[in-house]
């Protein structure tokens, strides 16, 4: 069904689309219904990457979307059987802010939105400093889930914790919660909230954003329902990030996409989780920056001027 | 209770005390248009600014994603803060048959009633989608700490509205009765639905004082749990500052001590406004001194507790809260609040002349305006120290300053506050006429009695 026709959009187009709101209204779509046999004629679109293309008005065919509530049902549902888990490579991180730049393309967001950051990071006066990228650690026992008073943020059964952009009431209580800082808030009219009318909200991508609402990492949800790593994961060129199921023990290389045993990895390489003791239990690993593939530039900022 | 007087002095002494009483009722002059003009006028500013809030998003505040709370929440905090002294003087003083305390004991439920309202009113003001409220009720899971809130604010709300409407209904039925001839027709009207048909038998007596003390012992559990559970907002967080095991009864302590100074800056409003020093007499005002000293002092043993033992051990997150609150951009904030606010108050009330109504009155004009600010202390620093550096955002995101559409909006919640309670005050005595009497010696049948 909706799958398929997709697929094949994808396909002719050459751009990866996720599963949300793909195109700048749906309304778009649907006059393009009629013009099947037409051609010579091109149409601009936004991809869920943000990128514009042009594509001749008779490759378009109209996206089945599922519905807001289908949408709804599904993402909090989640993948069954599958625990998502995320390994970063803090040996290989240059600073290149390429998962930064595709996340906020994926999912809408102003550039001071971060639903991944990178951070220079220093643990004490005299050790190495070394970049960190964060996203949400997508905690096993989430403090941002507990206090939310509507539900709108959960967790989901294969290990994301997701927003429910349709449902919160802004009360932030979420972000007082969460000690990694991972959330975000749109505090204004989100970036091109007029390229997005219309477009049915996905919950497992976030998108359409929404004034007055909370929206943070996501894993891409919508991407691994396609069977896709990842925006991060795919966008990073230096190998930084593992990403898989803990529960198939495989993680795979979003740069050079290679798969290996997840626990060995972790293992070998003597993974850490950060802020352990605060027990949220992340289910975001990180490797040492040791043996690094390059020098650190940049200055450490203070970190808590 | 003084000695029985004679039927004569007794009627005398009640028309003396009806008609004092019902002063703020009658008096209409210049400064009272004035004064629900310049309310009423701030109080829309405010609302027009909410209206920009609402348009725009709540970016027009000076929160961002770090500082994520702000001037609004520090705001409520302090009224439900403020609203807990009608669990203290109109409950907990009556059960403990404290009797000084019952001519105040509606002043108390004034402010209890205008800063529990308000402090309901600025919850909605700093949602980011306020037009969701309703899946609050529709979605509320009772794991989170603000249902906890959402139910022990509207029971509280409930309770004190009762606690103010009960004991005024045979207030109501003698106005009903004897009102003077200067009161609006309107407010008879009033007065003669609300006061349900009450003739002022022994039966009905005891049902009101059935009723209220019930209500009084339903409020004790309400009102601990109203600030107790508005503290877990912060302490059920990891952040430091925060995380600490103190807090609720940290801030009920404090409570009790904006609360107190808040009645004896109304208790003075009205002895002068409405020319009633034969009724908060200097003994009341000596009286809510020692009890302000003693909330005091319980005050600054949780402060210590609070800072010096964190401040002992300086632990990496929370050193940095503290120091920056001892010697940081926040000290002036933090050293005036506890120095002005806390320790020369206290000293000072020690000494009698300080707890007569002029002193006194300044004093706690001093004292609630320290509670304001640290209740802004207690907000906005543990925010701007997350564990994890703030980096790659702008540079207003790290630190928080109000913006004037946010100072617009607090301004409103003041004036809303002082709008009910001039309302009130407008509206009904300011002290219960009968419970007065009563303590006057006058019997109950007199006050049945119609006017000549
Ligand atoms: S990192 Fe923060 S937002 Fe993400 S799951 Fe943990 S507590 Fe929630
Ligand atoms: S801001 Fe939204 S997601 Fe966060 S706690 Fe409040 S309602 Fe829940």
């Amino acid at each position: 069904m909706e799958n398929k026709s997709r697929r094949n959009f994808v396909k002719k187009l050459g751009v990866s689309i996720g599963a949300a709101g793909l195109v700048g209204g749906s309304s778009i779509l649907s006059s393009c219904n009629q013009v099947e046999t037409a051609s010579g004629d091109t149409i601009t679109l936004l991809t869920s990457s943000g990128n514009l293309v042009e594509v001749d008005k008779s490759q378009l065919k109209p996206a089945e979307m599922p519905s807001l509530s289908e949408n709804q049902k599904r993402g909090r549902a989640g993948l069954p059987n599958r625990k998502w888990v995320m390994v970063i490579d803090l040996s290989k991180c240059r600073n290149a802010r390429e998962c930064m730049k595709g996340c906020q393309n994926h999912h809408q967001l102003r550039p001071e939105q971060h639903h991944i950051n990178v951070l220079q990071m220093q643990d004490a006066e005299h050790t190495a400093p070394y970049y960190m990228p964060k996203p949400c650690q997508h905690c096993d026992n989430p403090p941002c889930t507990k206090v939310c008073p509507v539900n709108a943020t959960f967790k989901r059964e294969d290990g994301i914790v997701l927003i429910d952009n349709e449902r919160c009431i802004g009360c932030r209580f979420c972000i007082a919660a969460c000690p990694y800082s991972a959330r975000v808030f749109n505090w204004f009219e989100p970036r091109d909230a007029e390229k997005y009318e219309g477009v049915t909200y996905n919950i497992e991508a976030n998108v359409p954003q929404k004034k007055g609402t909370i929206t943070k990492c996501l894993f891409s949800a919508d991407r691994l329902r396609d069977g896709k790593l990842p925006t991060c994961v795919s966008s990073c060129p230096n190998g930084v990030y593992w990403f898989g199921d803990q529960n198939e023990d495989a993680v795979t290389n979003g740069t050079t996409h290679e798969t290996t045993v997840f626990s060995k990895l972790i293992k070998d390489n003597a993974a850490y989780t950060i802020m352990e003791e605060l027990g949220t239990k992340p289910r975001v690993y990180y490797l040492p920056p040791k043996d690094r593939a390059f020098p650190f530039q940049g200055e450490i900022e203070d970190n808590h001027s | 209770m003084e000695k029985t007087k004679s039927p004569e002095e007794s009627r005398k002494l009640l028309d003396k005390i009806t008609f004092d009483l019902t002063r703020s009722i009658v008096k209409r002059d210049e400064l009272t248009h004035f004064w629900y003009f310049l309310l009423i006028m701030f109080a829309a500013v405010g609302l027009w600014g909410w209206g920009i809030q609402i348009r725009d998003g709540l970016g027009v505040t000076g929160m961002r994603d770090y500082v994520s709370w702000g001037m609004y929440i520090a705001n409520f905090v302090f009224f439900v803060a403020v609203s807990l002294i009608g669990f203290l003087i109109s409950s907990t003083l009556h059960l403990l048959k404290i009797s000084w305390s019952k001519p105040i004991s509606r002043v108390a439920e004034q402010i209890a009633i205008a800063a529990v309202a308000l402090s309901g009113l600025i919850i909605v003001m700093d949602m980011g989608r306020p037009d969701r409220f309703l899946n609050v009720f529709l979605h509320g899971r009772f794991a989170s700490p603000i249902i906890w809130d959402v139910t022990v604010v509207t029971t509280y709300l409930t309770i004190s509205v009762l606690l103010y409407y009960i004991p005024l209904i045979p207030d109501l039925a003698l106005l009903r009765d004897r009102g003077s001839d200067d009161i609006p027709k309107w407010k008879m009207q009033v007065y003669k639905i609300m006061a349900l048909g009450w003739k002022g038998n022994a039966e009905q007596y005891k049902l009101v004082y059935h009723a209220m003390r019930v209500l009084m012992i339903l409020i004790l559990p309400v009102g601990l749990s109203i600030h107790t559970v508005t503290s877990w907002l912060f302490a059920a967080t990891l952040r430091s500052g925060w995380d600490t095991t103190i807090f609720g009864p940290y801030f009920v302590a404090g409570a009790f001590v904006a609360g107190s100074a808040a009645v004896v800056i109304l208790m003075y409003a009205y002895r002068v406004r409405y020319r009633l020093s034969d009724y908060f007499e200097e003994l009341h005002f000596d009286y809510m001194g020692k009890l302000l000293v003693f909330v005091c002092l319980v005050y600054l043993y949780f402060n210590i507790n609070e800072f010096w033992v964190p401040a002992y051990k300086m632990k990496t997150a929370e050193g940095i809260h503290l120091r920056n609150l001892f010697i940081g951009s926040y000290a002036p904030m933090f050293w005036s609040a506890q120095i002005l606010g806390l320790l020369l108050p206290i000293f000072l009330m020690l000494f009698r002349y300080f707890r007569k109504p002029v002193p006194l009155t300044i004093i706690s004009v001093f004292v609630l305006i320290a509670s304001w600010i640290k209740r802004y202390i207690i907000v906005i620093p543990t925010l701007e120290h997350p564990f994890l550096p703030i980096q790659n955002v702008p540079e207003h995101f790290k630190h928080y300053s109000p913006t004037s559409t946010e100072i617009m909006i607090t301004i409103f919640s003041f004036m809303a506050a002082l709008l009910i309670i001039t309302v009130l005050a407008k509206m009904f005595p300011v002290i219960t006429i009968w419970e007065y009497a009563e303590e006057k010696g006058i019997d109950k049948k007199f006050l049945a009695e119609p006017k000549k």
